[in-house]
């Protein structure tokens, strides 16, 4: 394992919800600094992958390496990412601010320049004068732009994405991929993309991860994606279903 | 239609015989007499005070238990303990009561412990036994409502504040309160409800006119005073009292069935914080042991006594077979009003709504002052203990409604919902109807809803300890009876008798109904 060239990897990892449950097996590394886009059908494990990587899910072998370190058995709290879910990222009840908040500290006891970081995030997704508002007052796609605030004040190297745009319309959906793009780019964020959409994936994605049902199926260029011919095959299956040819 | 009369008419009746009372019966300056008197305010003051402590000290237990299960998703006992926590809400309180006396009493395991060691024990009659009591009956009550209420919570929020690195107490401060307050107060409500009309427990625990509530101030103005007109008073004020209750629960958005189903599992979260881990097993571990141990006391003294013995005296066979009959026809009866209620409340019109809430009706009409009104009406007209089968049949019929509502009115609506507009299509009606359709998709309900109304009619003692006598005894009343005259032995056998009975009927309701789903 290089930590330099990869940021991100599981190695061997098992996993299964239940006892009886059939058995999901994960080995990918992701590139340092990169978009990975991660696909498959449904039930192959796409969210499962991004829950074990952020500790919310408990392997039953393998390794999990974030940042070049082992991080299998550590908290949540302690490994170096981010995530932003579909939906429910903002907690109701506490304002725009208090929500971005937290990300500095948990405990919402804040200095000044702790403050002046939370209105720089809000500016940065073009929130500025939000900050006193509910998150019932704002659009679908303003709630996101908020998630993404408090993963820019938490200054984690790693960003996980859990079909974080899925539910917007494609216009709204592809100005905040360019804008996670852009602000991924800057802080040099390994990215991981969960995502049901080829053109996002193509968008803004290098790389693709492509998980069938026996574990990941495909690593290489997003441009897999694009491809006519040569295609891998649980690749086209996926986009074109099961033709003859 | 009749069903809603039947069910107006047997509290209406109660109410009445107050008016008439009022009216004719006796002098105004009697009246006028007693509300003035002293002791009616001290009952007054005492009933509030018990129920406001109980209900308090139950709410702030609950908080950390309900917390901590909801932090703890795995471990081992844990379905166990749940379970655990739902069975006070169905144990008969005279039973409990008995457990409570057997640990915490002069001669208890606890107060000996406690003695042992140097500490100081005072005695558990009064407000001490009654809030022991009250809590070990609210507490698991609450605490499962506070969990449902975190289950329902987004799953992100949880995991978010892990990825904050939330500490438990910021996690309760920031995320978990704001959704356990509501249901927090919600259940408070109706605990309050419950520990201002709390009859057997502060007959049996409280010490004389000091530790007395409404409830029994209206009991021993019946059977001991004979004292007619305060038992009026009372009743009025009881009333009064329960309909104020009422009216909070309502306005705090009640509703009774929270904390009765089991919880889905969710994501294990790695944590890595030794003070919370050591928390959670102490505070989780004496929960545990405080409602645990009142069973255990149950089936250690009552093994003590000789269950055979007991069983083979006629009057035990009579309180058994008693206990049953009654049981199972207020249970039928229950179950036949319940239905008819369900049919009014899914058919278009006016009254729909009524229906759906007549039911809640007994709990603003405790069922001790429904006996005392038709004790006080009978009584110049027949020997009232002779009157004693209907009436607990009735009242404990009653009593159980809006229980077996909840169970069953969801049944009959989702029924409503899916197969009536088929139903009317087919030319399917009446008895066709019910056979075929009805019966087989709503007879898991159904068989729940009649367990837990035979379960509580079988363990109540509030209609029958006033209506109770050498020839019509429930096993309650046996139980009270041996406990007054210190046969403390022949009590705990009883007692164990009657728990097993209880649980068991609703385990068995609980199985069969599995069973006949399984083989469909």
């Amino acid at each position: 394992m290089t930590a330099d060239q990869f940021s991100v990897a599981v190695e061997d990892v098992t996993f299964a919800y239940e006892a009886d449950a059939p058995v999901m097996r994960f080995d990918a590394q992701f590139r340092k600094g990169v978009i990975t886009a991660i696909m498959g059908a449904s039930g192959s494990g796409k969210s499962t992958l991004l829950s074990l990587l952020a500790g919310f899910e408990m392997p039953q072998s393998g390794k999990i390496w974030l940042a070049g370190e082992d991080y299998t058995h550590r908290a949540p709290g302690e490994r170096p990412l981010s995530m932003v879910f579909q939906e429910n990222n903002l907690f109701a009840h506490l304002s725009v601010f208090n929500n971005v908040a937290l990300g500095v500290s948990p405990s919402l006891k804040l200095s000044a320049s702790d403050k002046e970081s939370v209105h720089h995030a809000l500016a940065s997704v073009g929130l500025e004068n939000y900050g006193k508002r509910l998150p019932a007052q704002l659009s679908g796609g303003e709630r996101q732009r908020v998630a993404v605030a408090r993963v820019l004040v938490r200054h984690k190297p790693i960003l996980l994405l859990d079909e974080a745009f899925a539910s917007l319309g494609p216009g709204l959906r592809r100005e905040m991929l360019d804008l996670v793009a852009s602000l991924a780019d800057k802080n040099a964020m390994t990215t991981l993309m969960v995502t049901h959409s080829p053109e996002d994936a193509l968008h803004i994605a290098q790389d693709l991860v492509f998980l069938g049902q026996d574990g990941v199926a495909f690593i290489g260029p997003s441009k897999e994606l694009a491809k006519s011919q040569n295609q891998n095959e649980a690749v086209r299956n996926y986009l074109i279903g099961r033709g003859t040819s | 239609m009749l069903a809603l009369f039947l069910l107006g008419a047997l509290a209406m009746g109660a109410i009445i015989a107050l008016i008439v009372f009022a009216v004719l019966g006796g002098s105004t300056v009697d009246i006028i007499d007693i509300v003035t008197d002293q002791y009616v305010w001290r009952i007054i003051r005492f009933t509030l005070w018990q129920a406001a402590l109980s209900t308090v000290l139950s709410a702030v237990l609950a908080i950390p238990v309900g917390f901590l299960l909801f932090e703890n998703k795995y471990f081992y006992g844990r379905e166990l303990l749940l379970r655990l926590f739902a069975i006070p809400l169905v144990l008969p309180q005279i039973v409990a009561v008995l457990a409570i006396v057997s640990l915490y009493g002069n001669q208890g395991f606890v107060t000996q412990a406690l003695e042992g060691a140097g500490l100081p024990v005072g005695t558990i009659y009064g407000l001490s036994g009654i809030l022991i009591a009250h809590v070990f009956f609210n507490m698991p009550l609450i605490a499962r409502v506070v969990l449902g209420a975190l289950n329902a919570m987004p799953s992100e929020y949880e995991r978010l504040s892990h990825q904050l690195d939330m500490g438990a107490m910021q996690r309760l401060r920031h995320i978990c309160w704001p959704y356990m307050r509501p249901a927090l107060f919600n259940a408070s409500a109706l605990v309050f409800m419950l520990c201002v009309t709390s009859f057997t427990v502060v007959l049996t625990l409280g010490g004389g006119p000091r530790a007395t509530t409404l409830e029994v101030g209206i009991y021993q103005a019946l059977t001991f005073d004979f004292d007619i007109p305060r038992a009026v008073v009372l009743t009025a004020m009881q009333l009064a009292l329960t309909a104020f209750a009422v009216f909070m629960f309502a306005r705090a958005g009640g509703n009774i069935d929270a904390g009765m189903t089991l919880e889905r599992t969710r994501p294990l979260i790695i944590k890595r914080d030794i003070r919370q881990t050591v928390l959670s097993v102490v505070v989780l571990g004496l929960a545990a042991l405080f409602v645990a141990s009142p069973f255990i006391a149950i089936f250690v003294k009552g093994i003590a006594a000789d269950l055979l013995k007991l069983i083979g005296q006629p009057a035990v066979q009579n309180a058994i077979l008693t206990s049953f009959v009654l049981g199972a026809l207020a249970a039928s009866l229950c179950i036949i009003v319940t239905l008819a209620l369900c049919e009014g409340a899914v058919r278009k019109g006016p009254m729909q709504g009524i229906y759906s809430h007549a039911a809640s009706l007994v709990l603003v009409v405790p069922p001790i002052v429904i006996a005392a009104g038709w004790f006080i009406l009978l009584r110049p007209f027949v020997i009232v203990y002779e009157a004693a089968p209907y009436l607990v049949v009735c009242v404990n019929a009653a009593m159980a409604l809006p229980f077996a509502m909840r169970f069953v009115l969801p049944a009959r609506q989702a029924a409503a919902q899916r197969h009536d507009r088929l139903c009317a299509q087919l030319g399917l009606y009446g008895f066709n109807k019910w056979r075929l359709v009805l019966l087989p998709t709503m007879i898991k309900p159904l068989s729940v809803g009649f367990a837990f109304a035979f379960a509580l009619s079988l363990g109540d003692l509030g209609v029958i300890a006033l209506f109770g006598s050498e020839k019509v005894q429930t096993l309650p009343f046996l139980i009270l009876q041996r406990m007054g005259s210190y046969r403390t032995n022949d009590a705990a056998g009883l007692a164990l008798m009657l728990c097993i009975f209880t649980l068991g009927i609703l385990m068995l309701a609980d199985r069969s109904s599995i069973s006949l789903k399984g083989k469909k």
